[in-house]
C-alpha cells in the first residue's frame, strides 16, 4: 500500500511565486524516505500541504488511501509531523503540550497521560515532565515535538529537518530512535541538510529543486550513478610532489596529505599499488565530500542548468 | 474520533492558561471596578440622586459588571489565539483531526470562562458597595453567558487578522471601549438629546447593558425581546463569519 501518494500538486503564493509546480510523488507504507533540496525548493511546502497547514493551488494528496479533500481528518489520523522550528507553548510543561496533542486526536485524557509518559519516557524527557518547555535545551526541545508528534501512533511520521542544530551526540541518538520508530513499522518522510544522515537512515529519495521533483530513486540506485569518488589520503611519510598512478588523478593538498579523484568503476587495489611501488604509505582514506552531497550538488547543478 | 475529548482538551487549556496568570488576568478587573464602585459610586455617586428610581450606584452595577464580562471573555479569545499564532502553537490544532467549529467552541468557551470567573468576581465586590438583587435569573444568567459568547467570538476574528500585539489591542481601544462607555453603563439614554439617543440605537452594547439591568434591577431602556434578538443574531453572524475564516485558513494558512 502507498503511504503517500501526490499527484500535479502546485502551490502559487499570494505574492506570485510558484512553489510547487506539478509535483508527482510516491512513499510506499513501511519506506524510510528522504525528501531533499536546497534551501526555497519547495519541501516545506509540500509537506506543509500534506498536513494541513498550507493550501494547495491544484492536485491532489492521497495518504494511505484517504484523499486530503474528501477525508481530511482521516488523512490527519493517520499522520504525525515534527516542524523545523519550535511550535509548541514554551510557558506550558511538557507533559501537558503531549498529553493536549493527544486530546487533540481524541484520546481520552487517562489514556493521553499513559502516552504521554510512555513517549517522554523513550525520549528521555520524563525527569522533564514538569518543566516549562522554554527551559529545554535545543535537544530536548526537538525531542519534545518528536514525542508529540508520535502520541496518537501515526502511521506517517514526518520529519522536517529534525536534527538541526544539535550537536551529534544527540543527532546519533535521534537516528537510532527513527530506526527503531521505521522498524516497529511506521513510514518515515525526512528532510533534512545533512546528507550524511539521508544516507545513513534513508532507503528511497527525492530530491527536490524549483518546486519541481529532480530526481526520484532508491538510495543505492541514486549512490551508484556517482560519477567518480573523490578521496583524502593521509601518508605516514610527507612527499615533495603528487605521485603519477596511471587512470588515477592526484593532487597534493598538503605535505602528507593527497586527493584522488576514482573514476566510476575502478578498483582501489591499483591505486595503492602504485602508490607502495614509489614507497608512500597510506595511514587513513576518506571520501573528500559525503558521497551523497556530492551527488546532491551535481543533480540540483544540472537541473539549474537544464531549467535556464 | 472523539470531538468532546478534543473540546475539552481545548477547553482545559484554555481554563489553564487564564488561570496561571491569573495576577494579569482575573486581579485586575476586580480592582478597576472596586475603584469604579468607589470614585462613580460612592464619591460622585451619592450625589448625583437617583436614576430611573435607583441610586446611582445601583443604577451602574449592572453595567460595570458586563463591562468586565465583555472585556475579559473578547480579551481572552483575541489574546490566546493570536499568541498560538504568533508561537506558531495554532499549528497542534491545525494539523489534527479537530473539525473547525470544535477550536472555534473550544476558544469561544475559554473567553466565556475568563468572563464569567471575573463577572462572578465583580459581582462579589459590588456587594461590598450595593444591595444586589436580582429581578430574573433566568435572563441575568441568559444575557451573563450570551454577552460573553458573542465577544469572545468577536475578540477570536480580531485574532484571526491580527499580524502583530498593536493590532490585538486597536479594537479593544478604539472601538470596544468606547461602545461600552457609551453603552448606557453609567447613565440611562433617557438623560440624552434626542439625536444621541436614537444614535445610541446603533450601539450593540446598548441593548446587552440594558437587557442585563432588566434581570438586575427590573428597568430597561429598550425592549428585552429586541435585546435578545440582537444579541443572538450578532452571535449566528459572527460565528458563522469565524468558521468561514478558518475553513479558508485566513491568517493562519499560507
Amino acid at each position: 500500500m502507498k503511504a503517500l501518494e501526490i499527484h500535479n500538486l502546485e502551490k502559487t503564493y499570494a505574492n506570485g511565486p510558484h512553489a510547487l509546480r506539478r509535483i508527482d510523488l510516491e512513499v510506499e507504507e513501511g519506506d524510510f524516505f528522504a525528501l531533499l533540496g536546497p534551501n526555497g525548493a519547495g519541501k516545506s511546502t509540500t509537506i506543509g500541504i500534506i498536513c494541513s497547514l498550507v493550501n494547495k493551488s491544484a492536485g491532489a494528496v492521497e495518504v494511505f488511501g484517504n484523499d486530503l479533500d474528501l477525508a481530511p481528518e482521516r488523512v490527519k489520523s493517520c499522520i504525525g509531523y515534527v516542524p523545523q522550528e519550535f511550535n509548541f507553548n514554551p510557558f506550558e510543561p511538557v507533559a501537558e503540550i503531549v498529553i493536549n496533542q493527544a486530546g487533540y486526536y481524541g484520546i481520552p485524557r487517562t489514556e493521553a497521560k499513559r502516552r504521554a509518559e510512555g513517549c517522554l519516557k523513550q525520549l528521555e524527557l520524563w525527569g522533564k515532565r514538569e518543566e516549562q518547555a522554554r527551559d529545554l535545551s535545543g535537544g530536548m526541545k526537538r525531542r519534545l515535538m518528536i514525542a508529540r508528534a508520535l502520541v496518537h501512533h501515526p502511521r506517517l511520521l514526518i520529519l522536517d529537518e529534525p536534527t538541526a542544530g544539535v550537536d551529534i551526540e544527540i543527532r546519533r541518538s535521534m537516528w537510532d530512535f527513527l530506526h527503531q520508530i521505521n522498524a516497529s513499522g511506521t513510514t518515515v518522510i525526512l528532510t533534512t541538510h545533512y546528507l550524511e544522515e539521508a544516507e545513513s537512515l534513508c532507503r528511497n529519495i527525492a530530491i527536490i529543486n524549483d518546486g519541481e521533483i529532480a530526481e526520484r530513486a532508491a538510495m543505492h540506485e541514486m549512490l551508484r550513478r556517482l560519477h567518480q569518488q573523490d578521496l583524502v589520503l593521509d601518508l605516514r611519510e610527507p612527499v615533495d610532489e603528487a605521485p603519477v598512478v596511471d587512470g588515477y588523478p592526484i593532487s597534493r593538498t598538503g605535505p602528507c596529505t593527497l586527493e584522488v579523484l576514482v573514476p566510476p568503476g575502478h578498483d582501489l587495489n591499483p591505486l595503492f599499488d602504485g602508490l607502495s611501488a614509489q614507497g608512500i604509505q597510506v595511514l587513513s582514506m576518506r571520501n573528500k565530500q559525503n558521497r551523497l552531497e556530492q551527488l546532491f550538488l551535481n543533480m540540483v547543478k544540472n537541473h539549474r542548468e537544464h531549467s535556464a | 474520533m472523539n470531538y468532546w475529548v478534543a473540546f475539552q482538551t481545548l477547553v482545559i487549556k484554555e481554563i489553564l492558561r487564564f488561570s496561571r496568570i491569573w495576577v494579569q488576568t482575573v486581579l485586575p478587573p476586580a480592582i478597576t471596578t472596586a475603584l469604579y464602585f468607589v470614585i462613580f459610586g460612592t464619591l460622585i455617586g451619592s450625589r448625583l440622586g437617583e436614576m430611573d428610581g435607583y441610586r446611582y450606584i445601583d443604577f451602574i452595577v449592572p453595567g460595570l459588571i458586563l463591562m468586565a464580562v465583555i472585556t475579559n471573555s473578547y480579551a481572552n479569545a483575541v489574546s490566546s489565539f493570536y499568541q498560538a499564532k504568533f508561537q506558531r502553537n495554532v499549528e497542534e490544532m491545525l494539523i489534527a483531526p479537530i473539525p473547525h467549529w470544535v477550536i472555534l467552541a473550544g476558544y469561544v468557551c475559554g473567553g466565556v470562562a475568563r468572563g464569567v470567573v471575573v463577572g462572578v468576581l465583580v459581582t462579589i465586590v459590588s456587594m461590598f458597595f450595593s444591595d444586589l438583587s436580582i429581578h430574573s435569573y433566568g435572563i441575568t444568567l441568559a444575557v451573563f453567558v450570551l454577552t460573553s459568547v458573542l465577544f469572545a467570538l468577536a475578540g477570536f476574528i480580531n485574532a484571526v487578522y491580527a499580524n502583530s500585539f498593536d493590532d490585538i489591542s486597536i479594537v479593544p481601544t478604539f472601538v470596544l471601549t468606547p461602545l461600552t462607555y457609551l453603552g448606557g453603563v453609567f447613565y440611562s439614554i433617557d438623560l440624552l438629546p434626542p439625536f444621541w439617543q436614537e444614535a445610541s440605537l446603533f450601539n450593540p452594547v446598548l441593548y446587552m447593558v440594558n437587557a442585563f439591568r432588566y434581570g438586575l434591577l427590573g428597568v430597561s431602556d429598550i425592549p428585552i425581546s429586541t435585546a435578545f434578538h440582537i444579541i443572538l443574531g450578532f452571535i449566528v453572524a459572527l460565528f458563522a463569519f469565524a468558521l468561514y475564516l478558518l475553513k479558508k485558513g485566513i491568517g493562519i494558512k499560507s
